[in-house]
């Protein structure tokens, strides 16, 4: 600043030359400050490109899934050997239902039946589920005794890897999940055609299991919906009709300060205090279930609430009063003129919050893991008040699974949990571009 | 009549109270709308409102009230030998009674009697409707267990005969109201207005209910754990009792705290910078087709779930700071051991830095473009290059709203939970090398609250006191940074 030159020291030649200097010290400085900027900008869009991206790389192969199809001979002998079944239906669920896929396979890829560690490796290659699958299907239907059915079960995770390229082969075999017999045996599996890459459905529809090729999202989308169904219907109408009050009838005092302070303030409390909340007065004091839906629903819909209020007041706000005044003039009363005048015109910006709050609480997941939703969880609850789980607590169940396999689901869980949240986001911005006015 | 069946009888009567109430208006009036007080359907609410109001009110409070009044009725019918032993073993007993209740209500009255008070016969046949007893029974437990089921059947049929009652007579009363110049919108109105301040007072109630049950809890924490030793205790260690029969562990939380804190200050090294000349760029350089792209783009980091945060930094970059240190140090010292731990503070911290950037950059970018233009028209006519404007001038005047948002972004920085639950380790120690791991307070709640648990020890209830800790730090920044913003905000109007 004080580098001025002064009218009357130094020469002509030597002023420019000095100030020169200080302007390119000063445009350097300049073109420096905005690289910081790009590489700020770059930094964040580079990190979210590059967490995108391996998540999808890990995960789009979890939506399919290794299966074998085997021609299963129901044996009477092995299934129900002292014919029992008429007067015993319970024979039918004790048998052994292994032993038939085991000879399947060793016909199917003619081994020696008497080499039991050759046996052995080859009943690995099938899912642990796999027998369960034919006891259902016997269950269902026994007239399939005796008969030969082309089966289509599960590979074990270990193989299903090893199909998708995901287990290193220069591996030496002893350190390996899947040896080289094995391997040996999917070629062949895979050249007859038995052995092929499915859709894969069950993830979308099985419950959670130990075994990864058998672990599903099914719980944890049923048990979201609910939470989504029991977020939306209870916080948009609690969280329209605050709003309302506040914005159009509450008189500026004491109590409505209050309330205003404390709207702001929750909406940036700790989720896990909520967990906490929902625990002491859902749990132990009003006695509602552990893991239930209902319970989640409720506080994520406290949580939910001041992200609603404040989308929703911000809405009100933007109706031009003289629509209200019009409305007024006409003889509406206070109310008709809210109900009927401005609140279908601020409805756009209030669903347009909702969904995003419905977005944000759909991602929740610490509140819900001290509500006990991280039970283990087989089957769909078919009430708010069974147990469940859900998308983003899955996730934290299967990110804490050592195996190969599981990192695959837990990539495609987020894969499904993103699309979701995607959806919803678009769909906020589509109602804000469709019905946006401007007064 | 169960409560679902009831609620939808109510609605039914709601709305045959609307209509019945409705056509009565118009009668009344001769068929001309004009002739009313208020618009028809005005009528018909005020009616549904009589009859489903006050009998769903009633509806709540007996079931909220009633369990509480026939469990204490059946605890008074215990024999005076168990009345006499420790409050804890009388709550066993009843919690054994309310299961044989629950099982017999799936048997029929001939199984019932069938089965007298042979108390071995009652468990397996339990057992074999799929609800298992924890012990023996008692014989004393299967007649409370009829009392309580007779009971419980009782106040229900009591309750569903007063709820229709009320909803019949509330839309008999509506009905008989009912006139031409009766007021009827008015009415609705109130009980609407009413209807909105309740919802309205929910969220105090939040708040209240936040405060009072995690203090609750946590009293009784501090009954069992002294208050001082929770706060300047400096050793977590909360042994489960059992070994040494009174023995609770410490519970010190300040190793938790400097965790948090320690976790937080890395997040905010990464996110501060990061986000600050992001919001630079985009306010003052960036043209508003790059803007209008980057910024949601940016704030699509706001909008993934924690979860996801978490399993990245469990998955890829624990790992890979884990992998990249090893390369370090065997380039230096020819060792190729790694000094990073892939669970560190360093891993959670910059994870979570980089979920923070999109709250620091949106909420500068706001107060940087609310800063007058006149302001930086001045300092760029004095001959200032644009980064000279921005650091002397346009800075310095956005800074206690800055300050204000770095405050409200490291309040989520403290509280959150899933990152480093599943980043940062379990570790509860004091050391200042951020490449081992530690922990925070968010982890300790939920390690002290996953499981199978009885919230009587203080293993579980610490998790309150933490939690209030944390509610109450979190509250001071944010309460803190509203202030700032405010007080500086409308510095230039």
């Amino acid at each position: 600043m004080t580098n001025i030159v002064s009218p009357i020291a130094g020469t002509i030649s030597k002023a420019p030359e000095r100030r020169d200097i200080g302007i390119k010290r000063r445009y350097a400085a300049e073109r420096r400050f905005r690289a910081y900027g790009i590489a700020a900008i770059s930094f964040g869009l580079i990190f979210l490109a590059f967490l995108l991206s391996t998540v999808i790389r890990n995960g789009y192969t979890a939506f399919q899934q290794t299966v074998i199809s085997l021609p299963v001979e129901f044996t009477e002998k092995t299934i129900d050997p002292d014919n029992k079944r008429a007067t015993d239906p319970s024979v039918l669920i004790a048998a052994n239902y292994g032993a038939l896929l085991r000879d399947a396979l060793v016909k199917e890829l003619n081994i020696n039946a008497s080499s039991r560690p050759d046996v052995r490796g080859a009943t690995a290659m099938l899912s642990k589920s796999a027998p369960i699958q034919l006891r259902d299907m016997v269950v269902a239907d026994p007239s399939i005794i005796g008969k030969t059915v082309n089966v289509t079960v599960l590979a074990d995770a270990n193989v299903d890897s090893a199909n998708k390229g995901q287990i290193d082969l220069a591996v030496d075999e002893k350190n390996r999940k899947v040896n080289d017999k094995q391997l040996g045996w999917m070629n062949e599996l895979k050249a007859n055609g038995a052995l092929f890459k499915e859709f894969n459905t069950g993830l979308f529809t099985h419950g959670n299991s130990s075994r990864p090729e058998a672990a599903g999202l099914g719980v944890a989308l049923v048990g979201s919906l609910y939470l989504m169904l029991i977020v939306l219907v209870l916080s948009l109408p609690i969280g329209v009709g605050t709003s309302i009050y506040l914005e159009e009838f509450a008189t500026k005092n004491k109590v409505t300060d209050l309330i205003e302070v404390n709207i702001n303030n929750l909406a940036a409390v700790p989720s896990i205090v909520y967990g906490l909340l929902g625990l002491s007065v859902f749990i132990n004091f009003a006695g509602l279930p552990r893991s239930a839906p209902l319970v989640g629903g409720l506080v994520l819909t406290l949580m939910t609430l001041p992200t609603i209020i404040i989308a929703t007041r911000a809405a009100l706000r933007a109706v031009p009063p003289s629509i209200r005044a019009a409305a007024l003039g006409l003889g509406a009363s206070k109310m008709q003129m809210v109900f009927h005048h401005v609140l279908p015109l601020a409805m756009p910006g209030i669903l347009t919050g909702t969904i995003i709050g419905l977005a944000h609480a759909l991602g929740e997941t610490a509140p819900l893991l001290l509500i006990g939703m991280v039970a283990f969880v087989a089957s769909a609850p078919s009430t708010p008040l069974d147990p469940s789980t859900a998308l983003p607590v899955q996730v934290y169940m299967w990110a804490n699974e050592a195996e190969r396999a599981f990192v695959e689901r837990t990539s495609g869980a987020i894969i499904v949990l993103l699309l979701f949240l995607i959806v919803m986001n678009l769909g906020a911005i589509l109602l804000r571009r469709r019905f946006e006015r401007r007064w | 009549m169960s409560t679902s069946i009831i609620l939808l009888c109510l609605v039914v009567l709601g709305a045959l109270a609307y209509v019945a109430a409705r056509s009565r208006a118009m009668a009344l009036a001769g068929g001309k709308p004009s002739a009313l007080h208020s618009r028809p359907g005005y009528y018909g609410a005020y009616a549904a409102i009589w009859s489903t109001l006050p009998a769903l009110i009633i509806l709540c409070i007996w079931l909220a009230a009633s369990p509480g009044i026939v469990e204490s009725a059946v605890r008074d019918a215990f024999p005076d030998d168990v009345k006499a032993k420790t409050a804890a073993e009388q709550d066993l007993s009843y919690s054994m009674v309310a299961t044989i209740a629950r099982g017999m209500n799936l048997l029929t009255s001939d199984e019932i009697s069938a089965l007298g008070s042979d108390t071995a016969a009652i468990q397996a046949k339990l057992n074999g409707k799929g609800v298992p007893l924890a012990g023996e029974p008692q014989p004393f437990m299967i007649d409370a267990a009829k009392t309580l089921n007779a009971k419980a059947a009782g106040s229900r049929m009591i309750m569903t005969a007063v709820v229709f009652v009320l909803a019949l007579g509330g839309a008999f009363y509506a009905l008989r109201g009912i006139a031409p110049r009766f007021r009827a919108r008015n009415r609705v109105e109130r009980v609407m207005l009413w209807a909105l301040l309740v919802a309205s007072s929910i969220a105090i109630l939040t708040t209240v209910g936040i405060v009072f049950s995690m203090l609750s809890e946590a009293i009784r924490f501090f009954a069992a754990v002294p208050a001082t030793d929770f706060f300047f205790g400096t050793v977590w260690d909360p042994r489960f009792a059992g070994a040494g029969g009174s023995s609770f562990g410490q519970f010190g939380l300040i190793p938790l705290l400097l965790g948090t804190l320690y976790i937080g200050f890395v997040a905010m090294l990464v996110a501060v910078p990061v986000g600050l000349f992001a919001a630079i760029y985009m306010a003052e350089y960036a043209s508003p087709k790059v803007r209008s792209l980057a910024k949601p783009l940016l704030e699509v980091l706001a909008g993934i779930p924690t979860i996801v945060y978490g399993f990245f930094a469990l998955v890829t970059v624990g790992p890979f700071l884990r992998d990249l240190s090893a390369q370090v140090n065997g380039l230096l010292t020819g060792n190729y051991g790694n000094f990073i731990q892939a669970q560190s503070v360093l891993t959670a911290g910059i994870v979570m830095g980089i979920m923070l950037i999109p709250y620091v950059s949106s909420l500068s970018d706001d107060i940087i473009t609310a800063v007058p233009h006149a302001l930086r028209d001045g300092s760029l006519g004095l001959g200032a290059t644009r980064s000279e404007t921005i650091k002397r001038v346009v800075l310095p005047a956005a800074l206690p709203g800055i300050v204000g948002a770095l405050l409200m972004t490291a309040s989520r920085a403290i509280g959150e939970t899933m990152i480093v639950v599943l980043a940062a380790g379990v570790a509860a120690r004091m050391q200042i090398n951020p490449f081992e791991p530690m922990t925070t307070v968010t982890v300790k709640i939920v390690n002290q609250l996953t499981g199978d648990l009885e919230f009587t020890s203080p293993q579980t209830l610490v998790a309150f006191a933490l939690g209030i800790t944390l509610f109450f730090i979190t509250l001071c920044l944010n309460i803190y940074a509203l202030y700032i913003v405010r007080k500086y905000r409308e510095q230039y109007e």
